[in-house]
């Protein structure tokens, strides 16, 4: 079963100052996400990402489209019991402490009374907010904020959360602790879906990705799969400080960087760049084809041109 | 009722009180203590009379300040600070957090005029030396006003589902003022005549009826009230209530939270 399916949800929001001008925060979107996967929902600011997520979560009604999630209708109000979510820049009731909100969220969430203190005090552990009793939300910094923002997302043991960037505010220690926490949920059967603009997280943690941009899907993969692609070249990494003349004959591309050489030649030159080091006894140190990164995939699918309709009905930034 | 209206009831009172709106008691109370002491210096035979006066009508005019500049942010701040999205992100009806927080702003103002009564009839206490039967009246009064609360909420929550506080505030502030009046706004209407007398009709019946629920002269001038009179008044602000609160609710089911 999928855990998310977006079945053509779009978003055309009247603008100006008598609302006649239609703008179009999202295009029909088609996306399935399965069960127990960690789906990267990547774009720049302003592609749609957070419509996306607030369409999904019944704050924002979509233009038109509909959705499953975990098999039911997105709009049953019981499904929200299994699903967490994390706001973007969350802000929280400053007047009340961590385990205060945490102890409103699970009563709304319906988490017995008696698990409750025991889920509060693990997911706390969990996000790392210790010693913070008594200490109320007004006094947190922004990372602690985000950190009790994940606490309260993940406090009713959802099957399913969405984070929206979840990154953002953190300290790197901060990040590889989301990270970290992101693989857990994972390793824990649940399914992640999450919205960032930061590449190297998504690349690091996602078996899947989406990439939207000016409300359009441009482009959905597994990682592995996107960043598999083989441009017909190779990379080939010697010790050494100078380059042989042979192998500038190969038309490499190289670069030296203390003391070892990194050269970038065609494919169908491989053999003849190992028979030349070896010629010249220099010690190779590795020999890997070419991959496309996420990035360059990303700023790949970011610049293909936009439909024509989108180009008629403009888009939000 | 949904516990999930119990529980948005309840953060909404916890709200009220860390944000220090009782503190408003302390005001009170200073008011009328002073006077209570300056009324029984000048005043001779009348002292009972100014008394619940001043003090029935200081627990209106406080809590119908409170219900409205409460009220007016209870559905707006929520947007603005975005705290809504992890609340309806949960198994919450949107209909329950409007009813949730309604019944918490009513609370918190039940509980401050529980606290005013008090110091009502210990004000009474102090210039009368003693309670008398027609004091009972005072509670009736009370109840009217608490009455006159749950409007005022339900219509702030109104305003604040579809506008800026600013303009809630306005709306409902001057809805109190026209409604404090809609007797004679009422008189005007059957002495108007065509266009003028549908308008000002219209517009007299959908105001709120503030000045049947005034009855604090009355009390302090010993006038009996009817039950007929209790239950007229329980029924329409129930009514009342419930229709602004669907008018909420209807508008509040409609609106994306951008």
């Amino acid at each position: 079963m999928a855990a998310i399916e977006i079945l053509g949800l779009e978003k055309t929001y009247m603008v100006g100052f008598w609302r006649k001008r239609p703008k179009r925060a999202l295009q029909p979107l088609h996306l399935t996400v399965e069960e127990g996967e960690i789906f990267g929902f990547l774009g720049p600011n302003g592609a749609g990402k957070t419509t996306t997520l607030k369409m999904l979560m019944g704050l924002v009604f979509p233009t038109a489209g509909s959705a499953r999630i975990l098999g039911h209708d997105w709009t049953d109000p019981e499904v929200k019991a299994q699903i967490g979510f994390l706001p973007e820049q969350p802000y929280f009731y400053d007047y009340l402490t961590a385990h205060e909100l945490l102890d409103y969220y699970g009563q709304l969430s319906g988490v017995p009374g008696k698990d409750r203190k025991r889920r509060i005090e693990e997911v706390l552990q969990r996000v790392g907010l210790t010693d913070i009793k008594g200490v109320q939300l007004r006094k947190f910094s922004k990372g602690m904020l985000q950190r009790a923002g994940i606490a309260q997302a993940i406090l009713h043991n959802p099957k399913l959360v969405f984070f929206d960037e979840p990154m953002s505010g953190l300290d790197p220690l901060g990040r590889r602790e989301v990270r970290d926490l992101m693989e857990q949920l994972k390793q824990e059967g649940k399914t992640v879906f999450f919205s960032t603009h930061i590449l190297s997280d998504a690349e690091a943690l996602c078996d899947r990705v989406a990439i939207i941009h000016k409300g359009e899907l441009r482009g959905v993969g597994a990682v592995a799969d996107l960043t598999a692609t083989v441009q017909g070249k190779v990379e080939v990494i010697w010790q050494g400080t100078e380059v042989p003349a042979s192998m500038k004959a190969l038309g490499a591309e190289c670069h030296i960087t203390g003391d070892t050489v990194r050269a970038v030649i065609p494919e169908n030159q491989q053999d003849a760049a190992i028979d030349a080091l070896r010629r010249e006894r220099i010690r190779l140190i590795a020999l890997t084809p070419l991959r496309t990164s996420l990035e360059a995939y990303f700023v790949e699918k970011l610049q293909l041109p936009q439909s024509a309709e989108e180009k008629t009905l403009g888009t939000a930034v | 009722m949904s516990p999930r209206i119990a529980y948005i009831a309840a953060n909404t009172f916890r709200e009220a009180v860390r944000d220090r709106v009782l503190y408003n008691l302390i005001a009170f109370a200073l008011l009328l203590s002073g006077a209570a002491i300056f009324v029984g210096q000048i005043s001779i035979d009348i002292e009972r009379l100014v008394v619940i006066n001043l003090g029935l009508t200081a627990v209106s005019l406080f809590g119908v300040v409170i219900a409205i500049f409460i009220g007016i942010g209870l559905v707006s701040k929520e947007i603005e600070k975005r705290t809504l999205y992890t609340v309806l992100s949960r198994p919450v009806r949107r209909w329950e957090f409007i009813v949730g927080k309604f019944f918490g702003l009513a609370g918190t103002l039940v509980v401050n005029t529980f606290f005013m009564a008090i110091g009502v009839f210990g004000a009474l206490l102090y210039v009368a030396h003693k309670f008398s039967k027609p004091d009972a009246l005072i509670l009736v009064a009370l109840y009217f006003i608490v009455l006159e609360f749950l409007i005022i909420c339900s219509l702030a929550l109104l305003f604040s589902s579809f506008s800026s506080p600013l303009l809630s505030a306005v709306f409902a502030f001057s809805l109190f003022v026209i409604g404090s009046f809609a007797d004679d706004l009422r008189g005007f209407a059957g002495m108007a005549h065509g266009i003028t007398r549908w308008v000002a009709t219209g517009a007299a019946y959908l105001v709120p009826n503030f000045s049947a629920l005034n009855v604090i002269s009355a009390v302090a001038h010993q006038q009996a009230m009817s039950s007929q009179l209790i239950l007229q008044n329980t029924l329409y602000a129930l009514f009342y209530t419930a229709m602004a609160l669907s008018g909420a609710v209807l508008i509040f089911e409609r609106r994306n939270l951008k």
